[in-house]
């Protein structure tokens, strides 16, 4: 067993603290402060994938100077980022702009508080944690709203306008692409989730990791959907008046969205924590990572979408086909009510591709030019 | 309900990542509808027509470099032209065929950047942009071969070049032919049918013929709105009648066709150079000038057919060592004419879309 293993199984784990006094608080305690410096770990490291990555796909070096393999660019960063000034404009409502970064960033946070890392390793097993995750995922739209009207600069404004038109739409498939995993496994604990997936539900719900995985992307703005700081648009969108520290936090917000993002997927979809030889904590990170590299991939390859075709994806695609998988997955529970066969995964996947193949020949995406 | 709304004004630029340079658009907006553009220029005016009167003829070449800085080699020719029919200097057989190959070679270069920033400003986050960067190194090393210089080449001369070419140079061209056909179609095998950017690029931005025309627009932008116009088949200059390539058209006018002529048209550019690289004669690469160029009092306008469009230098000459005036037909300039219809309608990131797809150049607006 691996240090972290020994440390994690002399606890008293599980979902429930330890009976003995003050149990409680030590529970919290310990979660807090394993999760948080977790985050920020997983944070860096997606730093330097993202960076490292992107440049071999852009076929260029990426950061090599810090370290050895440029391992050492995400504390670089970090040092640098604290020593800058921290401009406020004259015109800015300062306590939004203050609280905007601090708002934005919590919610990530607690996101993790329901996050398996392997059986009953979490802050508190909630019966309803993806319900839990999916409120607290939308709160961070409001910290973003906020720096983008605090900031009183039009870039910010406008980018923080696309943000909460594109995940108040994105939550809806999001939600509903997540029930056909309900409805297979009958819990909405997300370690029940896990200990339910004897094989990946990537293979059992095939159209629902899709539909998850693309509103996901655009709920937290990665691209082929990040048009609320789409660069070459808005200059930096809502974070535009934003520096120092606070403009890291929003940085760090941003990828601790994507590590959590990918946790919940691998949570839901890919089987979480379980896997054979290597400790699950360790499988529970490594496809984390994994699914975090599909996103930078996306990124490097697919020019951007416009708002108004964000908007009908989400609407036109994303809904019906979400609408179209919990119908089909009630109705193979139905028929199976013992757990779903081998079969299942075949039928489920040919569907997803016929209706992928099918609304994509149908619907048009966007609306054109308006006259004006 | 009805809400009350106003329209409201943001501005693009002069400092903005997708402007290009210091292009300014004061953008009237509905929400993410643009009402209205209005283009404010000149942040980067150097005033290099005035410059022109206080040089000699030759010492005005190295300005005419700063104008459209991708492609500095085609504005050194279209001045040299110029000079060249306002005092009836004839430039060698070798020189001409250098000319043909390096201004094809410099519209390769320029297309390279001109698609790879329309896919950045599309929101493809630099992976395109730096695979196209990385071709128009190969074609910098040649030039810089050359002349020593990457971007501001100052290499072309009143009457020819100021040297002959390395020994390793047309070699290197014959590789670069090797090399690059197999780029391009790789290239565009992965773009061209990109569901995202058919999405985004088709039918985006339609210029139409007619107001093409009425604009003066020229080169790719008007090719794309089925313009059958490029100067080396129009009017042909230099040695152009004596290769065979095609003039590609589109139809549709959209960004969409503006980056696909573009495409074709590097084909063709290296189809010219294939010929031409196989033709060159020995010789001499530059005749008898003086030098003091002084040409005898009148005028002349030379154009070429720049990678942007049509670049003309108006040069009149008071028989002096100094031109009285000179005067550059700027084509980014005038193919910006048009934005203004092309925007109307379209939302803001169409706006950065069409911009990139006119594909300008800051040095040659402001001048």
């Amino acid at each position: 067993m691996t240090i972290p293993d020994v440390y994690i199984a002399s606890l008293p784990m599980g979902a429930t603290p330890p009976d003995w006094p003050g149990g409680y608080w030590w529970h919290w305690l310990f979660f807090s402060v394993v999760l948080i410096a977790f985050l920020l770990v997983m944070v860096m490291a997606a730093i330097y994938i993202e960076r490292r990555g992107m440049g071999r796909m852009q076929s260029r070096l990426g950061p090599n100077r810090a370290g050895p393999f440029g391992l050492l660019q995400p504390v670089a960063d970090v040092i640098k980022v604290l020593l800058k000034e921290n401009i406020v404009p004259d015109n800015a409502d300062k306590i939004v702009h203050w609280l905007a970064p601090v708002i934005a960033f919590v919610p990530v946070a607690m996101i993790f508080a329901v996050v398996p890392f392997r059986d009953g390793a979490m802050l508190v097993d909630l019966d309803v944690g993806i319900l839990y995750v999916i409120a607290a995922s939308s709160i961070a739209t409001i910290g973003v709203f906020m720096a983008g009207w605090g900031s009183s600069n039009k870039y910010s404004l406008l980018g923080a306008m696309r943000n909460v038109a594109a995940v108040v739409s994105y939550e809806i498939p999001l939600a509903l692409s997540v029930i056909g995993t309900v409805l297979i496994t009958g819990t909405m604990s997300l370690n029940g989730i896990v200990l339910a997936q004897d094989i990946p539900y990537i293979l059992l719900q095939p159209l629902g990791f899709l539909i998850f995985f693309i509103a996901g992307c655009a709920e937290i703005n990665r691209s082929p959907f990040d048009l609320m700081e789409a660069d070459s648009e808005l200059v930096a969108g809502f974070h535009t008046e934003y520096s120092g520290m606070k403009f890291a936090l929003f940085y760090l917000v941003e990828y601790a969205e994507a590590i959590v993002i990918s946790a919940i997927i691998t949570t839901l979809f890919l089987s979480g924590w379980k896997g054979p030889w290597l400790p699950p904590w360790l499988w529970f990170i490594i496809k984390t990572l994994i699914v975090f590299f599909v996103m930078v991939w996306t990124r490097t390859t697919l020019p951007r979408v416009r708002i108004d075709q964000l908007m009908s994806l989400a609407w036109k695609f994303l809904f019906p086909l979400a609408l179209i998988n919990l119908f089909i997955t009630a109705i193979q529970v139905l028929v199976w009510p013992d757990g779903l066969p081998w079969v299942a995964i075949i039928i489920n996947i040919a569907i997803m591709v016929v209706l992928v193949v099918a609304w994509s020949k149908f619907f048009k995406l966007g609306w054109g030019r308006l006259e004006v | 309900m009805t809400l009350k709304t106003e329209p409201f004004v943001l501005n693009f630029g002069p400092v903005h990542p997708s402007t290009h340079g210091v292009y300014r658009m004061r953008a009237t907006l509905d929400g993410e509808v643009i009402l209205d553009i209005e283009p404010v220029f000149g942040y980067l005016h150097r005033g290099i027509e005035k410059l022109a009167e206080e040089r000699t003829y030759t010492g005005f070449i190295p300005l005419t470099d700063r104008l459209d800085y991708i492609s500095s080699m085609s504005n050194n020719m279209a001045y040299c032209m110029a000079v060249e029919k306002l005092t009836g200097i004839t430039v060698p057989e070798r020189a001409e065929y250098l000319r043909v190959i390096i201004a094809e070679l410099q519209r390769l270069a320029n297309h390279c950047i001109a698609i790879g920033s329309f896919f950045n400003d599309a929101g493809a986050y630099f992976t395109p942009f730096l695979y196209m960067f990385r071709e128009r190194e190969k074609i910098l090393d040649l030039f810089d071969m050359l002349s020593g210089q990457r971007l501001t080449y100052n290499y072309m001369r009143i009457g020819g070049f100021t040297q002959d070419i390395p020994d390793e140079f047309l070699p290197a061209v014959r590789k670069l032919l090797d090399t690059l056909p197999k780029f391009l179609d790789e290239y565009e095998f992965f773009i061209k049918e990109n569901e995202v950017l058919l999405a985004r690029a088709k039918g985006v931005g339609v210029l139409s013929r007619e107001i093409a025309v009425n604009c003066g627009i020229s080169g790719p932008v008007a090719r794309a709105s089925g313009i059958d116009w490029d100067l080396r088949k129009a009017d042909p200059y230099s040695i152009y009648d004596r290769f065979e390539f095609d003039i590609p058209t589109c139809e549709n006018g959209d960004c969409y066709d503006r980056y696909r002529v573009r495409f074709m048209e590097m084909r063709q550019s290296l189809r010219i150079i294939e010929q031409a690289v196989k033709d060159i004669p020995a010789g001499p690469v530059r005749s008898d000038v003086p030098h003091l160029v002084r040409p005898p009092a009148g005028e002349a306008y030379a154009h070429i057919e720049s990678p942007k469009g049509e670049l003309g230098f108006y040069v009149v000459s008071d028989d002096s060592i100094a031109p009285y005036r000179c005067h550059v037909r700027p084509t980014s300039l005038i193919n910006l004419a048009a934005l203004r219809e092309m925007v109307r309608g379209w939302k803001v990131a169409d706006l950065i879309l069409i911009f990139g797809s006119i594909d300008i150049c800051l040095g040659e607006v402001d001048r």
